[in-house]
């Protein structure tokens, strides 16, 4: 059983079965890793508050995130996303805090399952065009409608932005989660082939499975990274409307 | 004892792989919606809260710590610009005091200098004008000896001339024929002395 590769996205119920209207909602392995995911930021964040002038490790890490994504917040957003920084701070580091804590073995990774990915995505999505619409009315739609585009071609072209602007969730929520998948599946096929080739012939996958582990943690890393840089350039459309 | 082991591995990964392939093959348990209500919930329940957290107590935190880090910087700088400005101020005041009681030491000591030595000028001017003032005086008397040396040189000569005669005759002689005698003898000899 343990040898299937796609076992390790099992969700399972952890504690009794909770349910409200007929809804179940119980704790599940996804629910205890998310939650280990948060305490474990909240915990390295709470101690990189320390005011001191000379930081120490954990502070510095602190201060390094920060400065880090308010730098690419403000290089792909502007200084208008400034209000936004809490948000995407927040999502960034939750992100790759699951992506991380999916590497440990015999863990599991939230960001794997497309319904999660799918809600950050879609919550997202319509934030930013509540935000596209609040901050330019109506005219948030002439992102619809390029600049400088004949007018031959601009039905095909406005229904094409269309596509891709509703697309974007899917897109979005599709990447991360294809991604995380993928690694996990492939590691845990490389790993099933150190165990029914043995001793004699495992060495050639487990070396395999040594470099993707590398591979799987900057890849942990850049789709966190990927995920918040694009909703800042989601973010970037619907506060400075360029077209 | 390795062929051993070798074929025991082989039978273990032979069971391994058997009971892979007889697992249940239910697809991807992503695509099961039976705890997809679940995720939702605790997805925005822990990532709401985490959310909540960050954003009101501890980023605030962060960027407070991150300005007053880089504003105790810049009065660091600050300070240490002015404490510099002050310092190069103590120098050339330093500078400027040495240099002045260089002059002054200098300047005493020139004076001090020209005043022994005017004093000395004024010794030795002095000294002269009483060294001139002798030998003028003692050139002086050397005249008058000289003058009065030939006179008494004559009249010695004549009443040393009178005597002798007397001593000689027995008698006295006109004085005044001797005297002229005596001049004319001595005005001869002067003669002779000063080589005319």
């Amino acid at each position: 059983m343990a040898a299937n590769p796609m076992y390790q996205f099992n969700v399972y119920r952890i504690g009794p079965e909770i349910k409200i209207n007929n809804i179940d909602i119980s704790f599940t392995n996804a629910s205890l890793f998310m939650v280990i995911s948060s305490l474990a930021i909240l915990i390295i964040f709470n101690l990189g508050t320390k005011r001191s002038i000379i930081p120490n490790k954990i502070q510095l890490l602190a201060e390094l995130s920060y400065s880090f994504i308010s730098k690419m917040i403000s290089d792909t957003a502007g200084s208008k996303a400034k209000p936004y920084f809490s948000f995407i701070f927040s999502l960034f580091m939750f992100v790759l805090f699951c992506n991380m804590f999916g590497m440990i073995p015999y863990s599991f990774t939230v960001t794997s399952h497309i319904i999660v990915t799918f809600v950050l995505a879609a919550f997202i999505f319509i934030g930013v065009t509540i935000i596209g619409f609040i901050k330019h009315g109506l005219g948030y739609l002439k992102l619809f409608v390029p600049s400088g585009v004949p007018m031959v071609l601009l039905p095909l072209i406005v229904v094409i932005e269309i596509i891709s602007y509703l697309s974007r969730p899917i897109s979005l929520s599709v990447r991360l989660f294809a991604n995380m998948m993928a690694g996990h599946t492939m590691m845990k096929v490389f790993g099933g082939f150190v165990v029914s080739l043995g001793i004699v012939g495992g060495w050639l996958p487990l070396g395999f499975s040594v470099a993707l582990t590398g591979l799987e943690i900057l890849v942990a890393f850049l789709q966190a990274y990927v995920f918040a840089i694009l909703t800042c350039i989601y973010l970037n459309d619907a506060l400075n409307l360029h077209h | 004892m390795l062929k051993k082991i070798i074929f025991q591995f082989l039978a273990l990964s032979l069971i391994f792989t058997y009971s892979a392939q007889s697992a249940e093959s239910g697809g991807m348990p992503q695509l099961n919606p039976e705890f997809w209500i679940s995720q939702i919930f605790w997805l925005v329940l822990t990532f709401g809260l985490l959310f909540i957290i960050l954003s009101k107590f501890i980023l605030p935190k962060i960027s407070n710590n991150l300005e007053t880090r880089k504003s105790q910087i810049l009065e660091n700088i600050e300070t240490a610009d002015k404490q510099r400005e002050e310092t190069e101020k103590k120098v050339k005041e330093f500078d400027k005091i040495i240099n002045d009681t260089k002059v002054e030491a200098k300047n005493y000591f020139n004076s001090e200098r020209q005043k022994v030595l005017d004093d000395i000028n004024n010794k030795r001017l002095s000294l002269e004008k009483d060294i001139e003032k002798e030998i003028i005086k003692a050139e002086e008397e050397i005249d008058q000896l000289k003058k009065t040396s030939q006179e008494k040189v004559t009249k010695i000569a004549i009443e040393t001339s009178s005597d002798l005669v007397k001593q000689l005759i027995g008698e006295d002689i006109n004085k005044s024929s001797l005297s002229a005698i005596v001049e004319d003898l001595s005005k001869k000899e002067m003669e002779k002395h000063n080589g005319i």
